[in-house]
């Protein structure tokens, strides 16, 4: 029997406003436990919320962005549920009315693009954190109050790959939209996935597991891949899959029951009182419209054709809109003929460095800046110094801090295009490797290219190839 | 009728008398609040309008020396709902044992700036405001000072009482579904409930919070007046605050009432009123007529509704506002089971069952009921509905007449113990009084007569939202052309 499975994602995320959604208070990550709170966040006695205005734009903003229809008017409701967290015991959320509904999200996998529906956007404030201990647990409200998007996707992604696909294209945009900071390990993106599995062909859904307590886009991969498993091995042995909630055992590996529908919880919605409901006017709405920056694909798009990139260069480039913006800025301030080298930086030497020191690509720290590394790359391009010398000079400059320009001049790195300077470790090589010379001669052109890296090893690499190839056909075919 | 002129009866005397008397330098502050103290040395102790401290004055909190306002010197009781700044707020509840709020409610900030002086113990009331009668406290019940074997109607039975009995100038309470009006009718007090969103709502720790409003008990109108032009306000804290102008009110206060259309609604007349309250207020009515207004008869078709509406909103709300009493952060906390997996459930129900009095918690599980998976629409929703044609019932009656009078409770004080027992017959000492919680608009009881056993009878007053200048206006008129107001009981 083939099996079709059914996923919908609800995720969480941090928005980065400077300050909580209802009071004043700091959303620093990481300070002291309890230092950033105040009568509105803790839920003291008359204390009353008072909406941010910043998150309603950051949440309106995403909503757009995610093709959602903005809600005219909308409202707030408390979800009511006891946790030692929650300090009013109930979480201002959005319920029957949320700001914005029926987006999308398209999304590419290896043959075609596909299209995520976006069922809802919502705003709603965030729990603290509670620290346990050996024998008792602690409570930390720093993070109380903070603002909370979820977002919750129609039941349109039928893979693990899928989803991992869904969230990495949600969390680019996000970036983009610079909202959140959508850090899974920090707690400011968390994802919950529904799913089910079906035979294929079957329009009726399955019964559904919630599954939570995944902490990485990976872990949401793995959860949803055992989680399939699960439910197909129990339907094929003819048992019944009962409606639950399962956490993600990062250490097991594998999803455990936490409670049932029955023990499901009646939140008891009811709108919030403290806050009116309110409009969003139209007036608004474009106003935030105007703020929403070039997304990833239509960035990719025009990458691809403005400066004739491959699909694969093109996205390694857009996945972060910083990186693209700083390199977009390069190739239009690179003074020579092919804009390519700098992609080819971008994508490879630029990249791998900063892969090395563990830091995002725009934050990699290049000596002397971009007027150094644009240097560099039209060094190779005028035949200046030869690539392979570019890149390694590349790298001592990030590893101590000097100047490209200075360490090519400090060890006399220039590429020797002069054929007199080069003759002699031609002359070498060809007395050295008499059967490659004989290869050759026989017809064999990879023996040409083996010399070749013989006179680039003797000059250290600042041999122009191009012309040693050249000095070595002469002489060979002279001889 | 006691002239105050000695100096040791200050107490006795209106906010205004005082000023008037601070300004020319004939008394000071301290005279004040001796007379003060003396009078609840001699009677707090039958009256118990006060919790806590055996004296509030003798330590009154006041904003630093020097500030100086609209109530410059004058004390001010509040009720055990309002938080104060380092002062315990415990809402005459034990789950709030030794809460002291780390602020000051902006009724309090705005009246410390004016100048007032805060008194440190606050007055008795209904456990979260749940009750009619103050008999509901953690603390036990406040006595009518008008006859001390009677409620003093509540929740803000505490704060009318202080002001009826002298023992204070002029108090703050607050009204959900009548709170302040109808112990005012009971006590021989001017009572105001504002329109929803005169006055900031942040600090007054919830009940119903779509219903909640603060407003003052005093001892004539022109106070009345005072206090609202310093308590009345947008405040960016409170966002159902409504940023309107506040006019001074005290312009208000003309003498004069010619011409005004009054309407008389006729279900607020029938079957459970008591025929002795309504002949009084038939007269008031008469009186006001003689004054020069038109009196004509109105229908609100939906009163019969309010009370059952109002008990599921208000209810669900207070279901929702109570749930943060849980032991964690402050006030009561009951220890739980050693077993760590009970221990956070057995302490919240250990707590809750034994901090919480028995009307709390019958409100709580209505509340949580009406807001229940499959009974919302049923119940909540259908309120809701209601609601607003209980609103347009006033809309419509607003739209041909300048206000509405009517009794404010249906009966006079009952006795302690006479309705405890029976939370039905409780609920509906407030069927006058709910429908202006429910529609938002303003309402003042002031003093319309007296009973053959000598309860004081309240007359409302109610007008369209932010019509308070009305209120001022037809109340200040009957009050100065009526002696009751000037009566004052003999506690003994």
């Amino acid at each position: 029997m083939e099996y079709q499975a059914v996923i919908g994602l609800e995720v969480h995320l941090h928005l980065k406003t400077r300050t909580k959604a209802f009071c004043g208070c700091s959303t620093e990550f990481g300070s002291q436990p309890n230092t950033q709170v105040c009568p509105v966040c803790l839920g003291f006695p008359g204390s009353l919320p008072v909406l941010n205005k910043v998150a309603l734009d950051y949440a309106i903003k995403t909503g757009l962005a995610l093709n959602c229809k903005i809600q005219e008017y909308t409202k707030f409701d408390r979800k009511n549920y006891f946790y030692p967290d929650l300090p009013k015991n109930y979480q201002i959320s959005q319920y029957d009315l949320p700001f914005s509904k029926g987006g999308f999200l398209d999304i590419d996998l290896d043959d075609k693009t596909k299209r995520i529906g976006i069922t809802r956007v919502h705003l709603e404030e965030d729990a603290g954190k509670l620290i346990h201990k050996e024998d008792s647990s602690l409570v930390d409200f720093n993070r109380a109050g903070i603002p909370l998007l979820e977002i919750v996707s129609e039941p349109d992604i039928n893979s693990p790959q899928e989803a991992y696909e869904y969230l990495s294209a949600l969390k680019s945009i996000l970036e983009y939209l610079e909202v959140s900071d959508c850090d899974m390990e920090k707690g400011s993106l968390r994802c919950d996935a529904n799913i089910s599995v079906r035979e294929k062909g079957k329009t009726q859904l399955g019964t559904k597991a919630e599954l939570k307590n995944m902490n990485s886009f990976k872990g949401v991969k793995d959860a949803l891949e055992f989680e399939i498993n699960r439910q197909i091995e129990m339907l094929e042995s003819g048992e019944k899959i009962i409606q639950e909630t399962r956490l993600w055992d990062i250490k097991e590996l594998k999803t455990v029951p936490m409670r049932t529908k029955e023990e499901a919880k009646d939140y008891r919605y009811f709108p919030e009182p403290d806050l009116p409901p309110f409009i969003i006017t139209k007036d608004k709405i474009e106003e935030v419209r105007k703020g929403i920056p070039e997304l990833p694909r239509e960035k990719l798009a025009r990458f691809a054709k403005d400066y004739n990139l491959s699909k694969y260069d093109a996205r390694v480039i857009v996945f972060s809109k910083r990186y693209a913006d700083i390199t977009e800025k390069r190739m239009k301030e690179y003074p020579g003929k092919d804009k390519k080298q700098v992609v080819n930086w971008s994508t490879g030497a630029i990249l791998s460095e900063a892969n090395n020191l563990n830091c995002p690509p725009d934050e990699l720290k290049i000596p002397g800046g971009d007027p150094e590394l644009i240097g560099l790359i039209k060094s190779v391009e005028d035949g200046k110094i030869s690539h392979l010398v570019a890149k390694s000079v590349f790298t001592e400059s990030i590893s101590n801090g000097k100047l490209a320009s200075v360490i090519i001049k400090e060890k006399n790195l220039f590429q020797i295009s002069d054929s007199t300077s080069l003759d002699g470790f031609v002359e070498e090589a060809i007395k050295e490797n008499p059967k490659s010379v004989a290869d050759f001669k026989a017809g064999k052109n990879n023996a040409l290219m083996f010399l070749v890296g013989q006179v680039m090893k003797k000059s250290q690499g600042k041999a122009n190839p191009k012309i040693v190839q050249e000095i070595l056909k002469g002489r060979l075919v002279d001889a | 009728m006691n002239k105050p002129d000695a100096k040791s009866n200050l107490n006795i005397m209106t906010a205004c008398e005082l000023i008037k008397r601070l300004g020319s330098k004939e008394i000071t502050s301290s005279q004040i609040l001796s007379a003060l103290q003396a009078k609840i040395k001699e009677t707090d102790a039958k009256v118990k309008a006060y919790v806590r401290v055996a004296n509030p004055v003798d330590n009154p909190k006041t904003q630093k020396p020097g500030v100086s306002g609209a109530l410059s010197d004058i004390p001010i009781a509040i009720k055990d709902n309002i938080c104060t700044d380092g002062l315990n707020t415990e809402c005459c509840s034990k789950i709030l044992e030794g809460f002291k709020p780390p602020y000051d409610a902006t009724v309090i900030e705005k009246l410390k700036a004016a100048g007032a002086i805060i008194l440190e113990t606050k007055t008795n009331m209904d456990e979260f405001a749940f009750g009619s009668s103050t008999e509901n406290s953690c603390f036990g019940p406040t006595r009518n000072p008008w006859g001390l074997e009677c409620v003093p109607g509540g929740s803000s039975g505490g704060s009318a009482a202080a002001v009826a009995a002298d023992e204070a100038i002029m108090a703050l309470g607050s009204d959900t579904g009548g709170s302040i009006r109808q112990p005012a009718s009971f006590c021989g007090v001017v009572g105001l409930k504002p329109t929803y969103g005169r006055v900031s709502r942040y600090g007054l720790i919830a009940f119903a919070s779509s219903l909640d409003q603060i407003g003052p008990l005093t001892k004539d109108t022109r106070d009345s007046a005072l206090l609202m032009n310093v308590i009345s306000g947008y405040d960016p804290k409170d966002s159902t605050s409504v940023n309107k102008e506040v006019p001074d009110y005290t312009k208000a206060l003309t003498n004069d009432i010619k011409g005004l259309k009054i309407g008389i609604p006729k279900e607020y007349f029938i079957e459970g009123i008591d025929p002795e309250v309504k002949a009084i207020v038939v007269d008031a009515v008469e009186k006001l007529k003689s004054l020069g207004a038109s009196c004509q008869e109105v229908s609100l078709p939906h009163t019969e509704y309010a009370v059952p509406v109002y008990y599921i909103v208000a209810t669900a709300e207070a279901s929702s506002n109570l749930a943060r009493f849980d032991g964690v952060q402050y006030g009561y906390r009951a220890e739980g089971v050693k077993e760590k997996l009970q221990s956070l459930i057995n302490m919240y129900n250990n707590t809750r069952g034994k901090g919480f009095g028995e009307e709390a918690k019958r409100r709580i599980i209505l509340g949580t009921f009406a807001l229940s998976h499959g009974y919302y629409d049923a119940y909540y929703l259908k309120a809701l509905k209601v609601r607003t044609l209980i609103k347009q019932d006033f809309d419509k009656v607003f739209s041909q007449f300048d206000c509405i009078v009517a009794p404010t409770a249906p009966t006079v004080a009952f006795r302690i113990g006479e309705k405890i027992n029976d939370p039905l017959k409780m609920y509906l000492s407030d069927i006058y009084t709910i429908s202006a919680n429910l529609a938002g608009i303003p309402a003042i009881s002031v003093p319309c007569g007296f009973a053959k056993n000598g309860l004081p009878v309240g007359l409302q007053v109610l007008a369209k939202p932010f019509g308070e200048e009305m209120l001022f206006r037809v109340a200040h008129t009957y009050e100065q052309n009526t002696p009751w107001h000037l009566e004052k009981p003999k506690v003994s």
